[in-house]
């Protein structure tokens, strides 16, 4: 008999953070993964669908593995889907990825400009990269 | 703490082009058109309960401005007991403009931007009335 495997995707929740650049970042590198990087193995949900929406969204984490991209060490996003939904599989922030790479943040919270690229590059890269750990993992 | 301004505040939807229309227009209001005026906060602050988004939201006249159907913004205002003051959806403003569609989710275009402006532009007459009423 065959067995019939659904296609396992991954579910990325940037917290779009209004406020800060970085919050700005996490749409960016979220939409270059879903986008570009990773298209056939990606899917999102807005974050306040958690509390606006029904079952169905509320059961997202629990529907796909997840990843949560926070602006800052607030870790809107994560403490949501953990609260709201079910447990990330991982968490990132993107001060922190910054930080580690040595990667400058961008200066505008409202446009990312061409010498922002590096940094969407970079949060993408970092996502795509657990994208990938979670595909393999199964 | 922006005590006393008016809070806009977006959904930031990330799936569809209505939610950076309408976070552009917030952008647009509380930079350019009405900076003393108006702010904005991060929305998931009040998901978490924030104790500090939640105080600016529940002292202060609140707007929310929604790309879809589904009121993200509006609703996560309300569930902390607040109750907003006014609610606009971008699609509604799509609706009466069908030939403004941006061109990408993130990269709205001039056909995009030129509907953030008159959003930005339908937020401080909203901005106006609301702290006219007020006085």
């Amino acid at each position: 008999m065959l067995e019939i495997v659904k296609p396992i995707k991954v579910g990325i929740i940037p917290c779009n953070g209004e406020e800060i650049c970085e919050g700005t970042l996490t749409r960016f590198a979220s939409r270059k993964v879903l986008d570009k990087l990773r298209p056939d193995s990606t899917v999102t949900i807005c974050l306040p669908l958690f509390i606006a929406g029904e079952k169905g969204e509320r059961n997202f984490a629990k529907t796909f593995p997840t990843i949560t991209v926070d602006g800052c060490n607030k870790r809107c996003s994560q403490i949501s889907t953990e609260k709201l939904s079910g447990r990330p599989r991982f968490s990132i922030v993107v001060s922190d990825v910054l930080k580690e790479h040595g990667v400058a943040p961008p200066e505008s919270r409202r446009t990312l400009g061409s010498k922002d690229q590096p940094a969407v590059d970079c949060v993408a890269d970092e996502i795509a990269g657990r994208v990938d750990e979670i595909l393999k993992s199964g | 703490m922006d005590k006393g301004k008016v809070v806009v505040l977006p959904c930031s939807g990330i799936g569809k082009a209505y939610g950076e229309i309408g976070r552009q227009a917030v952008y647009e209001l509380v930079e350019d058109l009405r900076p003393e005026e108006a702010t904005t906060t991060c929305l998931a602050r009040l998901v978490i309960d924030d104790p500090e988004a939640k105080a600016l939201v529940n002292d202060n006249i609140v707007i929310t401005m929604d790309g879809c159907t589904q009121d993200c913004a509006r609703k996560c205002v309300e569930s902390t007991g607040k109750k907003v003051d006014s609610s606009l959806r971008v699609i509604e403003a799509f609706k009466d403009n069908r030939g403004l569609k941006p061109e990408g989710i993130l990269e709205l275009g001039e056909p995009g931007f030129k509907l953030v402006h008159n959003l930005a532009q339908r937020l401080s007459e909203e901005v106006d009335c609301l702290v006219r009423k007020e006085k």
